[in-house]
C-alpha cells in the first residue's frame, strides 16, 4: 500500500516542478538540444514555409516584371476561369480515377504476392526472386520510359513486331488514348510491386508458426492455411495502408503520367493529372489558373490527409502519422 | 528430388513457375534494352525489322558515339554524381540532428517542432509557388544548389523513420552518459549515432536512389545543358530528335557523317544503358537495407 501510495505522489511532485519553471529556465536545460533542431527547421521555414506564402499567386495575375508582390490582384478570377473549364472535370476525373484504380489493383496484387512469396522456402530462390521484384523499382521513370517506348514504338517497337508476326494490323499506341488507362496501370504495378508487397511479407513472416502448426494438426491444407491464418493477419496492415493511400488520392505521380506517355497531347483525355497539368502551366507561363489548381489540390489533399490520419488513429494508433 | 512430384507439392511448381514467368517481365525488358544499345542501326531500322531481343547485326556504334562527343554525358555524370552524394550526406546529418530531440521525452519543445517537420507533409505551397519563390527570391533557377538546399532537411517521412529507430535505443544509455557529466551534444556524437549505422544507412540509400533518379529538379529549375541531371539529359534524348541531333553534331573525328546512318534509336538506348548502369549495379549490395527500411518505417510509424 506504502508504495502505491509513493508512486501515486511521485507524478505531482514533478508537475510542480515543471510548472515552476520559467521560459527561460526550460531553455536554458533544452537548448542544446534545441540547436540540434535548428538547421533542420530554418530549411523548413525557407524550403517549404516560405513558399506556401506563394499561394497568394492563385488570386493575383502575375507578370514576370512586376513579381510575386507587384503583380495585380486579380480576386477570385483565376477559380472562376477554372470552374468553368473543360480542363477542371479531365484531370480531376484521372488523378481521382488513377489513384483509386492504383489502391485496388496494388492492394490485390502485393498481398497475392506476398502471400506466395509466403509460399517459398528455398531461400536461393526466394533471394533471387526478391531482387528481380525491386529492380524496377530502382529504375527512374524515365527509364521506364524507355522501356515502354521500345515495347510500343509504332515502327520499331517489340508489340507491333508481335502483331505483324499473328497477322494482325498494327496499332499506334501512342496516338490512342483508350488503351492508357491499362499500360497506366500494369506499369504502375511493375513498378511498385517488389517493393509493395515487402511490408506484407514481413508481416506474414512475424505470424506465429504454432498457429500454422496447430492448423496442420487440425487437417487443414495450405490453402485453407492461408485463407484462415496468412489472410486475416494481414487485414490490420491493409486496412492502414489503404486508407493512408487514400489520403493521397488527389496526387498523381508526376513521374509516371509525365514520362510514360511522353508528354503526348492526343492522349491528354485519359493520362493528363494534375501535376502534369500544372507543370504545363507552369512551362507556357499560365502562372494564375495553374497556382489556382495547386490551391486546390493542396487544401483536398490536407483534409484527405487529416481525415484518414484521423481513421488511422481510430483503428490502430500505433500507426498514425501525429 | 523425388519428393518434388509428391501431390503435396504440386502447388509448390505451380508457385515457382509464377514467380519466374514474373520475374521475365522484369528482367526481359532490361536486356531488350541492352540489346538495341549494342545493335547495329541499320539492323534497327531496316523495313520489316526493329529491336529485338538478341541483337540482330552486333555493333558498338552507339556506344562509339556517345563517348565519341563526351561532354554532355561527363557533365550529367559530375552532376548527378555530385548532387546525390553530397545531398545525401548533408541531408543525413541534419535530418538525424532533428530526430534526436525528437525522440527524446524530456526535450521541452518536441510539439512545436514535431509539427514544423510533420506539417509539411500535409501541405505545401505547390510546384508553381515554390517555383516562383526559389527563382525569384532565392535565386536558384541554373543554379547548382537547387539540387542541394531545398532538400537538406530530409524530409518527414525519413526523419520519422530515423526518429523511430532513436525511440527503440534504450534510455538508460542516455541517462548514464548525463550522470557521467556529457552533454546532449555529446550524447548525440558519441552514443545516438553510432548506435544508428543501420538507420542511417537505410535511409541515405533510399535518398541516393531518389536523387538519383531525380529529373523533374532539372526539368523546372535548370536551362543551362551543363547542370542537368543524367536523368533529364535521357529524358531530353528520347523525347526530341532535335536534341539527338545537336548531341551527334560533333562525331568522331576523321569520319564522313554521311556514310553512315546516324544511329538515332541505338544511340537512345545506349545513352539509357550507360545513365543506369551504374545504379542497377550497386543495388543488389544494398538491397537488404532497403527492406528494412520500409518495415521500420512504416509499420512501427
Amino acid at each position: 500500500m506504502s508504495q502505491m501510495k509513493m508512486s501515486s505522489s511521485k507524478p505531482k511532485k514533478v508537475k510542480i516542478k515543471t510548472s515552476q519553471k520559467g521560459p527561460w529556465k526550460t531553455f536554458k536545460s533544452n537548448w542544446e538540444l534545441l540547436l540540434l533542431c535548428m538547421p533542420a527547421v530554418i530549411c523548413y521555414i525557407l524550403f517549404n514555409y516560405v513558399p506556401m506564402g506563394g499561394l497568394v499567386l492563385a488570386f493575383k495575375n502575375f507578370r514576370y516584371d512586376l513579381g510575386l508582390f507587384g503583380s495585380p490582384w486579380a480576386g477570385m478570377a483565376n477559380f472562376d476561369f477554372l470552374f468553368k473549364s473543360v480542363d477542371l472535370v479531365r484531370i480531376v476525373r484521372n488523378t481521382v480515377g488513377y489513384s483509386a484504380c492504383f489502391i485496388v489493383v496494388n492492394l490485390i496484387a502485393n498481398v497475392g504476392v506476398a502471400l506466395l512469396l509466403f509460399e517459398v522456402t528455398n531461400r536461393k530462390a526466394l533471394k533471387a526472386y526478391q531482387t528481380m521484384m525491386t529492380l524496377p523499382n530502382f529504375l527512374s521513370w524515365v527509364i521506364v520510359g524507355f522501356i515502354t517506348y521500345a515495347i510500343f514504338n509504332p515502327s520499331l517497337g517489340v508489340l507491333n513486331q508481335v502483331r505483324e508476326a499473328m497477322g494482325k494490323e498494327m496499332i499506334d499506341v501512342y496516338a490512342e488514348p483508350s488503351y492508357w488507362p491499362f499500360i497506366l496501370v500494369f506499369v504502375n504495378t511493375w513498378k511498385g510491386v517488389g517493393m509493395g508487397c515487402i511490408m506484407y511479407y514481413a508481416a506474414l513472416i512475424g505470424i506465429d508458426p504454432a498457429l500454422f502448426e496447430a492448423a496442420k494438426i487440425d487437417g487443414a491444407n495450405r490453402w485453407q492455411q492461408t485463407l484462415h491464418i496468412s489472410l486475416p493477419s494481414l487485414v490490420p496492415l491493409m486496412t492502414i495502408m489503404t486508407i493512408m493511400a487514400v489520403g493521397n488520392m488527389f496526387r498523381g505521380d508526376f513521374g509516371l503520367f509525365y514520362q510514360i506517355p511522353r508528354n503526348v497531347g492526343v492522349l491528354y483525355p485519359t493520362t493528363d493529372v494534375i501535376d502534369t497539368y500544372v507543370y504545363r502551366g507552369l512551362q507556357q507561363g499560365n502562372f494564375g489558373m495553374s497556382s489556382a489548381v495547386g490551391l486546390v489540390q493542396s487544401v483536398v489533399g490536407l483534409v484527405l490527409v487529416s481525415a484518414t490520419n484521423f481513421a488511422v488513429k481510430k483503428i490502430s494508433p500505433e500507426n498514425s502519422m501525429f | 528430388m523425388s519428393n518434388i512430384f509428391k501431390k503435396g507439392y504440386r502447388y509448390k511448381i505451380v508457385i515457382h513457375l509464377f514467380f519466374i514467368l514474373m520475374c521475365l517481365t522484369f528482367v526481359v525488358p532490361m536486356i531488350l534494352v541492352i540489346s538495341i544499345s549494342f545493335s547495329s542501326e541499320a539492323s534497327v531500322t531496316a523495313v520489316g525489322a526493329g529491336y529485338s531481343l538478341i541483337p540482330k547485326e552486333f555493333s558498338l556504334e552507339a556506344y562509339q558515339l556517345a563517348f565519341a562527343n563526351p561532354k554532355t554525358v561527363t557533365y550529367g555524370y559530375i552532376v548527378t554524381i555530385s548532387q546525390s552524394f553530397l545531398g545525401t550526406f548533408l541531408s543525413c546529418i541534419v535530418m538525424g540532428m532533428v530526430a534526436y530531440p525528437l525522440s527524446r521525452s524530456n526535450f521541452a519543445y518536441k510539439g512545436v517542432i514535431t509539427f514544423i517537420v510533420f506539417f509539411t507533409m500535409l501541405f505545401g505551397g505547390g510546384m508553381i509557388p515554390t517555383y516562383i519563390v526559389y527563382t525569384q527570391f532565392y535565386g536558384l533557377r541554373d543554379n547548382f544548389l537547387v539540387y542541394i538546399l531545398p532538400g537538406l532537411a530530409g524530409g518527414a517521412y525519413y526523419t520519422l523513420i530515423v526518429r523511430t529507430f532513436f525511440k527503440g535505443l534504450p534510455e538508460s544509455l542516455f541517462e548514464s552518459a548525463k550522470i557521467d557529466g556529457a552533454r546532449e551534444l555529446t550524447i548525440f556524437f558519441r552514443i545516438a549515432v553510432p548506435l544508428s549505422k543501420p538507420v542511417f544507412a537505410t535511409v541515405a540509400f533510399m535518398m541516393l536512389v531518389a536523387k538519383w533518379n531525380d529529373f523533374q529538379t532539372s526539368m523546372i529549375y535548370i536551362t543551362n545543358q551543363n547542370l542537368y541531371t543524367l536523368q533529364y539529359l535521357l529524358q531530353r534524348i528520347l523525347n526530341e530528335a532535335q536534341y539527338l541531333n545537336g548531341l551527334m553534331s560533333n562525331p568522331i573525328p576523321g569520319v564522313d557523317v554521311s556514310q553512315f546512318k546516324q544511329p538515332a534509336e541505338t544511340l537512345r538506348y545506349a545513352m539509357c544503358v550507360i545513365a543506369a548502369g551504374p545504379m542497377l549495379l550497386i543495388f543488389p549490395f544494398f538491397q537488404k537495407y532497403f527492406a528494412t527500411g520500409l518495415t521500420i518505417g512504416a509499420v512501427k510509424g
